[in-house]
């Protein structure tokens, strides 16, 4: 099977689409297992890869890069409408 | 795995033997294009600097350029060629190069009868210097001697996901053989200065990081104004980076994941070994130089959009984000981090780089050395006079 997103740290909870997917579509990253996509995921966006509740941290890099807003299902565009930033965690 | 280098009076290791044809001054540039032309084994170096300009933090970056130019350990030997009226002179520069250990004849072209003249006696230099540093043989060199730099430069939306994850994994081998890892760009560290302070190996260097990355960002506030926050630019937005933390985690991924030893200024030399900061600007060419400046002997650069870029006195890797401008610029692309992408796996692509910079090291020539894509500019703070 092709792989249409990567998932660059092993703690990530998003990963990387490699090409536009569209909703009902499969998300196969190398390594793990493939999920329904739910909705239009641009190339080069964010993907969920599992459940995400609100407020919990957003994992890209094996990094904190943002913290989610409101529950995120897997399968779902993660970007500035359903995270914010978490600037520099002092 | 083997690498050499040549052995510097100093104990550095030069993964090149150059003999470097250096102006002091902008004006006298047309002398070393002359040089150029007659002498084309030689590398020569134009630049817009060494005058006008008074600040003492541009003093201090131009003395501190110019110098460390003639130290680096890729130089073999230096023909330099100066005005003489100029504020860094061949008399102002000599304290900052006496101790060289290499090499280094002087001309001044309103001592030496004019430009003709000058360029003349310098041909002539250069040819004689020429065959005296290729003599010199190479010999095998310890990784603890080696300093690799880490940049990145017209970036995509894959470039912090394919290349960059690719110079970071390259980075940590380094780290583990005893070299030398720098990255610069302190511009693309804002929002990550939580992560880079919690990797630093003492509180002395968290604090460093801290201020770096805080007047960064006071700075990109300052210059920009209300457009600051287009150092996360909606192009970036469009490409699917949600905040400043996420684009500039895909920037300092080149360094690896390592402990940060040491925070090192714009072209200063590093005491420490391991992974190393320089802050320094972003930009593509002052990047380089004060990359250089600092000692590295190999660049490794990767890019998305594609540039050719390399630099005088040493070899630039170039890593390609992506399989299609791999293909679309075959001239200036030296390997494809693209095939991460297509299923390859990081170790197997890491490995085929290492591969490639040892032979590159060992004297292979990369696609910007064999094209002459070479660019040489430095950073000023203020405006000249």
């Amino acid at each position: 099977m092709e792989y249409n997103i990567i998932v660059i740290h092993c703690r990530d909870n998003v990963g990387v689409a490699m090409e536009h997917i569209h909703p009902g579509e499969k998300a196969v990253a190398k390594g793990s297992e493939a999920f329904h996509v739910l909705e239009e995921i641009p190339s080069s966006h964010k993907v969920a890869l599992r459940d995400i509740g609100a407020g919990e941290e957003i994992i890209k890099y094996g990094e904190v890069i943002a913290v989610s807003t409101r529950a995120i299902k897997q399968g779902e565009w993660v970007h500035t409408h359903n995270l914010e930033s978490q600037r520099c965690g002092k | 795995m083997k690498i050499t280098g040549y052995l510097r009076q100093n104990g550095d290791f030069g993964t090149r033997n150059h003999v470097l044809i250096l102006p002091t001054v902008f004006c006298v540039n047309g002398v070393i294009r002359r040089i150029m032309n007659e002498v084309p084994e030689a590398v020569g170096i134009t630049h817009d600097h060494g005058c006008g300009r008074g600040g003492r933090r541009d003093l201090q970056i131009l003395f501190r350029i110019l110098s460390r130019m003639v130290y680096h350990p890729n130089v073999g030997g230096v023909v330099l060629v100066g005005l003489g009226c100029e504020v860094s002179n061949t008399k102002n520069l000599w304290p900052s190069i006496k101790d060289a250990g290499k090499p280094i004849v002087i001309f001044n072209v309103q001592e030496e009868g004019g430009s003709l003249k000058t360029a003349e006696k310098a041909i002539t230099a250069a040819r004689r210097m020429l065959e005296e540093v290729d003599r010199q043989e190479r010999v095998p060199m310890p990784w603890e001697k080696l300093l690799v730099s880490m940049k990145c430069g017209g970036s995509d939306a894959m470039s912090g996901v394919t290349s960059n994850a690719a110079l970071g994994a390259v980075s940590d081998w380094l780290v583990e053989k005893g070299a030398t890892v720098m990255i610069g760009e302190t511009t693309e560290m804002i929002g990550t200065k939580h992560i880079l302070k919690k990797r630093a190996k003492d509180e002395q260097v968290a604090e460093r990081i801290e201020k770096m990355v805080e007047e960064a960002d006071r700075l990109t506030h300052e210059i920009m104004g209300p457009l600051a926050g287009l150092v996360i630019s909606p192009g970036n937005m469009e490409g699917g980076m949600s905040t400043i933390a996420e684009k500039s985690m895909g920037c300092i991924l080149k360094g690896g994941s390592g402990p940060i030893n040491q925070v090192v200024d714009y072209g200063e030399v590093p005491a420490e070994r391991g992974l190393v900061l320089q802050d320094g600007p972003g930009s593509d060419g002052e990047a380089m130089a004060g990359l250089a400046a600092s000692g590295s002997q190999i660049i490794f650069f990767s890019t998305g959009r594609g540039t050719p870029v390399g630099f005088p006195i040493l070899p630039v890797i170039k890593v390609s984000s992506n399989s299609s401008i791999y293909k679309a610029m075959p001239d200036d692309m030296d390997i494809n981090a693209g095939i991460l992408l297509e299923g390859e796996s990081l170790m197997v692509l890491r490995d085929q780089m290492i591969d490639l910079m040892v032979r590159v090291i060992n004297g292979e020539k990369t696609k910007a050395e064999s094209n002459g894509m070479d660019v040489f500019t430095f950073m000023t703070v203020h405006p000249p006079f």
